[in-house]
């Protein structure tokens, strides 16, 4: 693709360069370690589900026991299989055995290692195909319905019930939205354990539950055929549960998840090493999900000015392009992010916040970048929040956004109420139809102001990734390199969750992950 | 002459009570719709509603836009709402101001308490770059600020404010969830009381969800909101202490 702003084709090659240096760095610090989460996302995905009598799940209740006995640094598998061998029971019925301490997991005899690994290489099979058939059910869908052309108009439901979210979700999809997002409930990206069943009580959002996942996709199937077109649904992979959210999402056929460690570094002061551990986990079932993963690079525009750390953002997205790809993620699940979020005041806003979302298209020309609406600067003047939100939606059709989070009237009141979504996407859709090729039939003018704003930001994106790679990831983020926030390597929630894995550490999940995703990385460590 | 006495909203002509309204009505999009929502807004003691727009929302929701004129009328002379009084000086003004009145130098501490890591509005009106071109208090030669970023517990601002022995303590309070944020900022001066230090500073607290009313009931000297600039803050605390020393002779 020629650029449009006549970037350097060099430049950007470096740039991803440097990125991938530091990448490089994150990946060869995560390699050889743990958490508790990636342990329970295995049980999980092995097909363990439920809660005991207090309502813990059997996931937290069996890696719980295993970490309390110094032994999750072998991971939890071996334990499990072996105790499956050894009794001749399904997961489901060890775990509960093991919660009502009817069976002691370290007290059995150990099978025969042979038996032991070819037992995990079934279970982890058997896990993964149920993951392919989700996909494939998705693509099927696909194929039949359709779905609405690209930006898809995204928008979120946050009602804290799940029934009360289905009629939003259905009246959302009927107006014209593709993605349904279902927020979380206030703070349950700090919780160290998924939530059970379907759930009517939230703040702010919803819990994300296994439960409620399926009730919302069954809902929005029916929808969709209804509207004859797919309707994609998003949850959040994040915070401390990140794997195992990402593992029921690709169970039970979500599309779309935030899935972005910096996110929960910086605004949800969750330890760096934890959340990059399970990050890349997390993206490998993403990625062989079939899911669009999206990062939260627009939130430092929220904290840090937008005009001065625009090329924060870009740096940012160009690691989390390189973490991704290291997770064997592909292009075209890469929603990045980033926002238009420059003050309503600035003369020429319009024109730079333009050039950047040109930029962000023309350096990713093929992923499905998420553009952010205008959220710092929303009033509550609804009706001038309405017309930022035109503009935004102008830009987001000019330069072909992939997703298109759409901006509400009352962003700065409520969560959504159910006509404040209707004419947001009713307004989305004008634009969009309205300036449908506008893209088509626009140069910029290579010496003017639009042209040399993206060159500008590239410049300094440049120089902050080439500081970022001297100083390494963890440095840059203790010294507030993004969003203004400082956070420190051993700072943070759920840092307990992370171990050094042993050299015998088993995990036929992560293995089989490598295998099918076709990633070498990490074979010399998980290969025993 | 107007009669400020009965107030009625204004549309194109005094005392007309025209008034906008927008909701949705859980039932199906059609005439009964619209006659449903005619009749709800009367029943809200409206006259003459007129729906000027429905739409269907889908899952048997329907939205409307009315008119409507209001018929009540309130007394805008018996309308009181606290509010920062003291007036405010400019950056010279107050550095003179304290020299004047204070004769050495003003110490404040602030900070961004609890578990918010924005620091947007603290640095907004401590750093020395400032804000919307208004220098923070770093910058002012008459002040001593101590700006003691994010995520700060109430026990370490109070430790700070006797350790430089303050005069004024800021606290910001940006993102907050679940209203976090007001047991927090309740917390501090319960702190402040138990340690016999409330009487001795000013406590101001700022924030876009805060005002001057919820900060004195809170128990704040002064609350600010979006759109605060340093020498609002510091106007305010200067004269606030003026105003303790010359009460208590």
């Amino acid at each position: 693709m020629q650029s449009k702003l006549g970037l350097d084709e060099r430049q950007i090659a470096e740039a991803r360069a440097l990125a991938g240096q530091i990448a490089d760095d994150v990946m060869n610090f995560i390699l050889d370690k743990t958490t508790v989460a990636i342990e329970r996302t295995v049980l999980r995905l092995m097909g363990l589900d439920g809660v005991d009598e207090e309502g813990i799940p059997l996931a937290n209740v069996l890696v719980d026991q295993v970490l309390r006995n110094g032994q999750l640094s072998g991971g939890v598998s071996r334990l499990v299989i072996n105790g499956m061998l050894q009794t001749g029971l399904s997961l489901q019925k060890l775990g509960e055995k093991v919660a009502e301490g009817e069976l002691d997991l370290f007290s059995l005899p150990a099978f025969e290692v042979e038996s032991l690994l070819e037992r995990g290489a079934l279970e982890a099979e058997r896990a993964l195909d149920r993951i392919k058939n989700s996909r494939q059910a998705r693509e099927t869908y696909l194929q039949q319905l359709g779905e609405g052309p690209q930006p898809y108009v995204y928008v979120i439901v946050a009602t804290g019930n799940i029934y009360e979210d289905i009629i939003q979700a259905k009246a959302a999809a009927r107006q014209g939205a593709d993605i349904i997002a279902v927020i979380r409930t206030t703070g349950q990206s700090l919780l160290d354990y998924v939530p059970y069943g379907a759930t009517t009580e939230g703040f702010g959002g919803t819990y994300a539950t296994q439960e409620n996942f399926r009730i919302m996709r069954a809902a929005l199937d029916e929808v969709g055929e209804e509207v004859g077109r797919y309707i994609r649904l998003c949850n959040y992979a994040s915070g401390l549960c990140m794997p195992e959210i990402a593992a029921m999402g690709a169970m039970e056929r979500l599309d779309v998840m935030l899935n972005d460690a910096l996110y929960g570094i910086l605004f949800r002061d969750i330890n760096m090493q934890r959340t990059l551990i399970d990050q890349h986990f997390s993206r490998m079932i993403n990625a062989y999900a079939g899911i669009i993963i999206n990062t939260g690079e627009d939130n430092y525009l929220t904290t840090a000015d937008a005009v001065e750390a625009a090329h924060t953002v870009l740096a940012s997205q160009l690691i989390n392009e390189q973490l991704a790809k290291r997770s064997g993620l592909p292009e075209e699940q890469m929603g990045l992010g980033h926002a238009f979020e420059m003050n309503p005041a600035i003369e020429d806003g319009l024109l730079w916040e333009w050039a950047q979302a040109q930029m962000a298209r023309e350096i990713f020309p093929n992923a499905p970048l998420k553009y952010m609406p205008p959220t710092k600067h929303m009033t509550g003047n609804i009706f001038r929040g309405h017309v930022q939100d035109a503009l935004f939606n102008l830009i987001g059709i000019a330069t072909g956004q992939g997703i298109q989070l759409l901006g509400m009237m009352t962003e700065a009141i409520h969560t959504p109420l159910i006509h404040d979504r209707q004419l947001a996407i009713e307004s989305a859709r004008y634009i969009f139809n309205n300036a449908r090729h506008l893209q088509d039939e626009i140069e910029f003018k290579q010496d003017g102001q639009m042209v040399k704003r993206a060159h500008q930001v590239v410049d300094e994106a440049s120089a902050l990734l080439q500081e970022m790679v001297d100083k390494g990831l963890f440095q840059s983020l203790s010294e507030g390199m993004f969003a203004d926030v400082k956070r420190t390597p051993d700072g943070g929630k759920g840092r307990d969750g992370v171990v050094l894995r042993a050299p015998d550490y088993y995990n036929p999940i992560e293995e089989a992950l490598y295998r099918r995703l076709g990633l070498d990385m990490g074979k010399e460590v998980s290969a025993r | 002459m107007n009669d400020l006495r009965h107030i009625r909203p204004y549309g194109d002509t005094w005392d007309d009570g025209k008034v906008q309204m927008s909701f949705s009505l859980p039932v199906p999009y059609g005439e009964e719709a619209k006659e449903a929502a005619r009749q709800y807004v009367a029943k809200l003691g409206l006259l003459e509603p007129q729906v000027v727009h429905a739409m269907d929302l889908g899952e048997e929701m329907t939205f409307f836009v009315l008119y409507a004129k209001a018929t009540h009328a309130i007394d805008f002379t018996t309308i009181k709402v606290p509010k920062v009084e003291s007036p405010v000086m400019d950056f010279y003004e107050i550095n003179q101001f304290i020299k004047d009145h204070i004769g050495r130098k003003v110490v404040v501490v602030g900070a961004c308490t609890g578990t918010d890591a924005h620091t947007v509005g603290i640095d907004a009106i401590m750093n020395m770059k400032g804000y919307a071109g208004e220098y923070g208090l770093e910058r002012y030669p008459e002040i001593d600020a101590y700006n003691m970023g994010s995520q700060v517990s109430n026990a370490a601002l109070i430790r700070k404010a006797k350790e430089v022995n303050a005069d004024a303590i800021l606290v910001s309070q940006v993102v907050t969830q679940k209203d976090v944020h007001l047991p927090n900022l309740t917390e501090l001066v319960d702190m402040l009381e138990a340690e016999g230090l409330r009487q001795r500073l000013v406590v101001i607290c700022g924030g876009p969800r805060l005002n001057h009313e919820v900060a004195l009931e809170l128990g704040y000297d002064a609350g600010f909101g979006s759109g605060t600039l340093a020498p609002d803050v510091a106007s305010f605390i200067v004269h606030e202490m003026v105003k303790r020393q010359t009460s208590k002779f």
